[in-house]
Formats: structure tokens, sequence, C-alpha cells
């Protein structure tokens, strides 16, 4: 039976160059010399390392601890000998650095102790910390710590488990590959899934320039003997492969901007992470490798299984870099990062390695200005009018550009594609969304320290009045004593002139108790900065405020609070 | 390039217009054809005009001059100038139009891209605001040799009533209006019966029709490759064809057909080339039927009730003034936002 599809808006169709990737089955890598592990390789908190330089790991063995429950776990890649913990450049084009452990292999690659799992007898929030533990995220390329996705929603039963073959973007094939050659594992991973989630239907949407894969999981799926879950095949133009998009193909439903796609009743994982699932059920293995396509400006583009921390230019050797290349994109030539060096690691969210050159991609023609022509408009699978989010964000008119739904916005590239005036909207559009959220968290701050401000202002105040009224009742009480024994030496002498000297005094005594109580108070305050610091900082500390006692004292006469 | 993506589609602008240009071939050819060789002096004093023009404002702008006169949209401007200003109008009041289009209303408000109205139709409107007998003057087909057409155009003098006619457009709003006197010979006649003259051909003006099935030809050329969208020209012709049919089915004896209407003038002309220009238009899909269809209204009211030869002019004008608004209010749900 034919299944009803539906279509997104706009899309394109650029040259997939997915053939000569596809020639030669997955193959292994030989060990390089050293790993680049990245601790913070998902979407969420940064793990904490678990091991300290010098130590021996295992292969799989865990080096990075989930920090809360949006974090997933990190593992070496393979046995050998930690080298450092140090912050190194991580594969962004910022180029910036994150904190990652170094491991130089020992060439045994042994597996440390690995814990299976039997889904069906776990309780799911167990299922759930085993995922997390092992490393799982989301292999399409978002990183989502994918434990976090295995929750049924709110009914405890999904409608629709969609499984993401789809793999639109050019030049990538890792996905088609992984279907080719291990569906029946693959599906197994879903099975799994499937159970976590309690979801009634599964579909695994795959463009149908994919036959090869298609027929491998469709066999895979008569195999395992398994209803409800089906191959599908869905046109081929790109953005297919886009979460959002594919559960548009597959059920129908649009899920907007900012709400799960579980209130809709539906899920997306890709099927790289269905994959790893299984390895991490089944076989005990965390995620501590990946398939990547190496494609582009090289002989023999094809796909490898990587270890993750290898260094990237390790991995297109093997491939062979032509010349002309001048840099490395990691994903596809439509949403791809550019690197910011040829030996930054291969991360968990690496599919592809893109092997660019000025021939291959060479840089755009002159830009032109936006003529409204509409193409752009008519290219967006997110329905926006790229070329008014264009106009207000040149203009830095962030406000409207919101106003054109700038956050729905996938970043998916097509406008950029088809512009004939060679606008590259797609970064006008990243420049607006960073320039807001920069104001967002700038106005927070403000927002917080005016809060703060208001609050000590508030506070001063209260103690100012809780100061007076204590002096006020203070002072009372000793006028009254005061009172009673200027009475008494009245009565006593027989004169009220003594009396007057007497209360002076007592106020002096006020004056100096209130002062000498400031001093106390003042010193418990400086106290409390230095709390936190261990005792030798202690020690200096209290050395260094001795000695500027001593040299602020003598000249001077006054009081150390007047001073301050 | 530094960011993705790495690949784009072959387009540019200059393609987009190069396309344009050549979808009004069949236009050009019909209308030299029919009514001689002025239109292609025209089309050339225009077109030098329009770069003269347009170097001179990037220069002083500042602009790189080598890509924008190469991305031919200043030659589109021309070309539709000719197309619309009488054949045999002399050679400055051409020139003066294309520099009006292409300085003032291009150029001075930011240049490509820039202009909030069609230059050649703002152009027109200057100018036949400001001459217009000479914007009125236009021969029947056949009528002026080369020669003539070439001393009309550089010549000093011009014995004009003598030589040239109304449009059929004109040409039937008077018979019309003169039918519609009891005291005139022509009483009583109907619009079909008017068009019996010379300067009528099957549906419309003699040649006038082929010039616009050459357009509609090139339109039909441009909507394949996907350089306009089906929704002006249908909006606009349909718009049209509705007033026009309906003042016709009610009145027969005073209004011409809608196929009259559709194939006179410059309906062809403007509804695949005009109003589809992208610059001045509306941009969303119900935002350009609405535009399209305002213009198609427009069109026929100052056709029939008003005192100029055609109407595709101030009613581009009169829309170009709404699209703002149109295109504010007519913005499509976004992905998940719709209702259905």
């Amino acid at each position: 039976m034919l299944r009803k599809l539906f279509s997104f808006h706009g899309g394109v169709k650029p040259a997939t160059h997915k053939d000569q990737s596809t020639l030669d089955p997955i193959a292994p890598v030989p060990l390089p010399e050293r790993l680049v592990i990245p601790l913070h390789q998902s979407v969420g908190g940064q793990p904490r390392p678990l091991v300290q330089p010098g130590e021996r790991v295992f292969k799989g063995q865990r080096i990075g601890a989930a920090d809360g429950s949006l974090s997933s776990a990190v593992h070496a890649s393979t046995s050998g000998l930690v080298r450092d913990i140090v912050p190194a450049v991580m594969p962004h084009t910022s180029g910036l650095t994150t904190l990652s452990v170094v491991i130089e292999p020992d060439g045994e690659d042994r597996w440390g102790e690995l814990d299976k799992v039997r889904f069906r007898s776990t309780p799911p929030d167990e299922l759930r910390d085993f995922l997390r533990d092992a490393g799982i995220v989301g292999l399409g390329g978002a990183v989502f710590p994918s434990h976090l996705k295995l929750k049924p929603g709110k009914e405890g039963a999904l409608q629709t488990l969609v499984i993401n073959g789809a793999e639109c973007e050019p030049f990538i094939t890792c996905d088609d590959m992984l279907m080719r050659e291990r569906a029946g594992d693959m599906l197994k991973g879903i099975i799994a899934m499937r159970h976590m989630l309690q979801a009634r239907e599964v579909l695994i949407g795959i463009e149908d320039n994919k036959p090869q894969a298609i027929a491998a999981v469709q066999a895979a799926i008569a195999a395992s003997g398994e209803t409800g879950i089906e191959a599908v095949a869905i046109p081929t133009r790109y953005p297919a492969g886009g979460a959002k998009q594919l559960i548009r193909v597959l059920t129908g439903i649009e899920v907007p901007h900012g709400r799960r796609s579980t209130d809709f009743g539906v899920q997306c994982f890709n099927v790289g992470t269905a994959y790893s699932i299984f390895e991490a059920l089944e076989l005990g293995r965390p995620l501590i490798s990946r398939i990547v396509t190496v494609a582009g400006n090289v002989d023999a583009p094809r796909n490898y299984e990587v270890l993750i921390g290898t260094p990237m230019d390790h991995v297109v050797r093997l491939s062979g870099a032509r010349a002309g290349t001048d840099r490395y994109i990691m994903g596809g030539p439509m949403m791809g990062a550019r690197m910011p060096a040829f030996d930054v690691p291969v991360v968990k969210a690496t599919n592809c390695i893109l092997v660019g050159s000025p021939a291959l991609f060479p840089p755009p023609p002159p830009e032109m200005p936006c003529i409204r022509c509409g193409e752009c408009a008519k290219a967006c699978p997110a329905d926006l009018a790229p070329f008014e989010m264009y106009w207000h964000s040149r203009a830095k008119n962030f406000g409207k550009a919101q106003e054109y739904h700038l956050f729905d916005c996938i970043e998916c590239g097509c406008c950029s594609f088809v512009c004939p005036s060679h606008i590259p909207l797609v970064d006008y559009f990243r420049f607006s969304k960073s320039e807001i959220w920069a104001r967002e968290r700038e106005k927070e701050a403000a927002d917080a320290a005016r809060d703060r401000f208001e609050f000590k202002n508030f506070r001063q105040e209260r103690e100012k009045q809780e100061k007076a009224e204590k002096l006020a009742a203070k002072a009372a009480a000793t006028r009254e004593k005061v009172g009673a024994d200027g009475a008494a030496t009245a009565t006593a002498s027989g004169g009220a002139a003594p009396a007057k000297p007497s209360a002076d005094d007592a106020k002096r005594a006020l004056i100096e108790a209130a002062m000498e109580k400031a001093r106390q108070q003042k010193a418990q305050v400086q106290a409390r900065n230095t709390d936190a610091a261990d005792p030798a900082v202690q020690a200096e500390i209290a050395a260094i405020e001795a000695r500027r006692l001593a040299s602020a004292t003598p000249p001077t006469d006054s009081p150390p609070s007047s001073g301050a | 390039m530094i960011n993705s993506p790495f690949v784009r589609k072959p387009a540019s602008v200059q393609s987009v217009m190069l396309q344009v240009l050549l979808a009004l071939l069949p236009g050009i050819a019909a209308y030299a054809w029919f009514f001689g060789p002025g239109i292609l002096v025209q089309i050339a004093l225009a077109t030098a005009a329009a770069l003269a023009g347009e170097a001179a404002m990037l220069a002083i702008r500042g602009k790189p001059k080598a890509l924008f006169l190469s991305d031919l949209s200043a030659i589109v401007t021309a070309w539709l100038i000719a197309l619309t200003f009488p054949p045999i109008a002399p050679w400055w009041l051409t020139v003066t139009g294309t520099l009006l289009a292409v300085v003032i209303v291009k150029q001075l408000y930011g240049g490509l891209g820039q202009n909030p109205f069609n230059p050649a139709m703002a152009a027109f409107c200057l100018m036949i605001v400001a001459y217009p007998a000479l914007m009125s003057q236009w021969p029947a087909a056949g009528q002026l040799d080369a020669r003539t057409q070439l001393d009309l155009i550089f010549g000093g003098a011009r014995q004009i009533d003598a030589i040239t006619g109304a449009t059929p457009l004109d040409a039937l709003r008077t018979a019309l209006r003169s039918a519609a006197d009891p005291a005139s010979t022509q009483h009583g006649l109907r619009a079909a019966q008017l068009m019996d003259g010379p300067a009528f051909g099957l549906v419309g003006g003699r040649g006038g029709e082929w010039v616009a099935l050459g357009y509609l030809i090139g339109g039909l050329w441009l909507l394949q490759r996907r350089i306009i969208t089906w929704h002006i020209p249908a909006a606009f012709c349909a718009a049209l064809f509705a007033v026009a049919g309906l003042l016709w089915a009610l009145k027969p004896e005073g209004f011409a057909s809608p196929l009259f209407h559709l194939a006179s003038g410059g309906a062809m002309l403007g509804a695949f080339f005009i109003l589809t220009d992208p610059v001045s238009g509306a941009t969303t899909a119900r935002g350009k039927l609405l535009f399209a269809a305002g213009a198609g209204i427009l069109t026929y009211v100052i056709r029939v009730f008003g005192a100029y030869p055609d109407g595709i002019a101030f009613a581009t004008l009169l829309m170009n003034i709404c699209v703002p608004l149109i295109d504010m209010k007519t913005q499509a749900p976004v992905f998940g936002h719709k209702k259905d």
C-alpha cells in the first residue's frame, strides 16, 4: 500500500554528489597518534572530567560525567594514557577552545568492562540514565542528548516515531551507508526506542535517491517480523531531512517553532542515533565512534568508522586530499561549518568532513542589491519571507526582523542558494539572531544589576532604620538610667549641674560602642571573602593584612576604621 | 565565502533581466512588422539614454559602474519606455523620459532594487502630463513608411493631425461617446459595429492585437522559466476582463467587449512585463493578486472614464503606492502557524 505523503513548502535541489562516496564499504581508520576528545560534545551542560593526566584509560571508559540532566557523558575512544586535560580548538567556525581530554593510544584498543542492559525488563528511568551515561546524543548534527527525547510525553504513549534517514545534504552518505550495511542492528535500536516511547507506529523516512538503503531497511524489517514499522521513500528535495520537514512529509503535522514534537504525538531520531542505541544496549558499548563521510576535493571519497577525537586530517589523508584544498567543512555544503584548522577532532556531531577548494566551492559573485524577486520566499521551507527579514536585519531593525519570524528560520541555506543577487541571507539572519540574543543577555544582566542595586538601597535603608530604632531605644534606656542616676546624685548633692556631663559621657560611650560594632562588622565582612580559600592562602592573606595594618597604623593616629 | 551555504544556484540579476529582454522580442518583432522600424529607433535611443544616465549617476554615487551597468536593469526600463511611448515621438521626448526614469525615479531613490515606483511607468505619466499632445499621437498599422517615421523622430516639423490618428482605444471611446449622443449619425450603433473601421482588427486594434499576442507569448515563456509567477498576469487579466465584461453585458451598446480590452493598448505588456516588476510590485502571493487586480480595475476605469489613451501607467503607479500596505497585510502564515 502506498502511504500518503505530504509536502513542505519550498526547498531546493542542489547537485547531490553522493555516488562517489558510496562505491566502497565503510572503512576502519588506523589509530591516530593522539586523540583529542572535547568534554562538551552535546547540547547542555559541560561534562566534568573523571580522569587525571597520567591516568591509564580503557576503551569505552567514561572520562566525562554528564553534568545534570541536560548533558551527556563522554568516553575514551581507545585504551591509552591521558596525556593532558587542556583547552583545545574545537571543531567550530569560531576557533574557540574547549576543555578536552588528550589521550595517547597504547595501540591495544582494549575495552574496559561493558555493561549491557535488557531494555524490556529495565525501568524507563534507569534506561534513560544508562543512555545518558553511554553518551548517546542525536547524530543527525544537533547532538541533543537522546535520553531526554525518549520520554513518551503526557499521554504515556506516542503516535509516531519518525526515524530520519533522509540525509538531504549533498555529499553526505554516512546514513546511507549505515542503512545499507547495518540495517538489522539499526532496527534493533529502533525497536528499543519504540519500546521506550510506546510508539504506535514507526516511519523510517529515506529520500528516494537511496534505493539500496530503502531495500536494506525493508528487508531488515521483514526479517525482524515486527509490525507497524515502515520504511518510506520520500521525494528527494533539500531540506527533507530537517526534522520538522520530515515530520511534515511523513505525518502532515507541522511542529511550530518553540513547541515539542511530542505535544503532537511525534518524536524524531536520526538513523545513526538508533544504531548507537543498539550498540549501547545490546553490546554495552558507549558512543565512541561514528560513521563519517569524507568527500569533496579528495581522490577517493568514502565513509569511515572514526573514533571520536581523531584529528580530521588523519581521516582525510586516507582519501587523499587533492591539491588546492583550502578548508575543511564539517557537515554538508548547505549547512556545514568551516573548520578553523585541519587537525580539529572528529566529534559526535561530525557526519561529514567536506574537503573544500576554491575550484569546488568558488567564492560567490559580488553581492547585488535585493530586487525583491521573492525567489528566497519561494525556496524557504519554513514559509518565511527572507527578503523582508534581510531588509530589516540590514537596517539592524531587529524587532521588525523578529516580527517576520526570524527565529522560525532553520538556517537551511535555501534562500542564499537561490538568491540571484548573491546575498548571503543566512549570514544576515545568524547575525540578527546573535545580536538579539546578546541584547537579551545584556538586558537580563542590567535587570539583575538594577534588582541588586534596588535591594541594596532597600537593605541599607532598613538597616539605618533598625539602627536608629535601636539607638533611640538605647538612648531612651540610658536617659532613663542617667535620669535615675542624676536624680540620685541630685538628691545626693542637692544640685542639677553634674547631670549634664554625665549625659554627655553616656552619649560618647554609645558612639564608641557603635563604632566598635561597625569595626567588628567590617572585619567580619572582610573575612567572608576569603572563607573559601584554603588554609595556606588564608595564612598568606592574614600576613598581608598584618603588614598593611603595621604600615598604615604608625603614621596616623586615627583608628583603623577611618582609613577605610 | 566564510559561511554556509558554500554552493549556489547559477542565478543572477543579469540573467533575470536578460530573459525579460528576450521575452520582449516577439512583441517587438510584431511591432516593427506592423508599425514600421520607428520602434527600433526608439529602442536604440532609450537604451543609449538609459545607459548614459545610469553610468553618470553611478559615477556620482560612487558605485561600481561595470557591475551595475551589466545587470541590464536599465535596459529593461529603456525598452519598456520605448514600447509604451508613441513610436513617432520626437527623439528628445524618448531621451528625456528615459533619463527621468533612470536618473530620478530609479537612481535618486537608491538605484537597483530601491525604487518604490516603476521607473518606466513614472516616466510615462510625467511625460503624458507634460506633453499630452506628443504622447497621444499614434500611427495606424502600415500608415507611415520608414522615411516619414525617421523624419518625425528626428525632424522638427510635425503636421501631426494630418498623419496620425488616435489609438484604437481612443477611437472607440470617442465613437462610443458619439453613439450615445442622439444627435450623432452613429447613434445607437454598438461597439462591434463601430469597430468596423480601418483602425480595428479581429479583436483589438489592427496590428496592435498581434503585438499583444507577441507579448503574451513572451510572457508565457517567462512564466515557464519561472522568472515571474502566474499571480500578477492572471489577476490583472481576470480583473480587467471581469469589469469590462460586466459593463459590456449590462450595456453592450455603450462599452467595448472584454476581449477588446485585453487585446488593446498595453494590457499584455502591463500584465506580463510592467506589473511584474518585482522591485515596485507586491511580493506575497495574496498581495500580488490584490495588487494586479487593483491595477486591472484602475486600468479599465481610466481607459473608459478618463482622458488618457491608456490606463496602465497610472494604474501601475497608484498600485505601487499601495504595495507596502498590501505586503504588510498579506504575509502568509509561516511553518507550524497555519490554520488548516
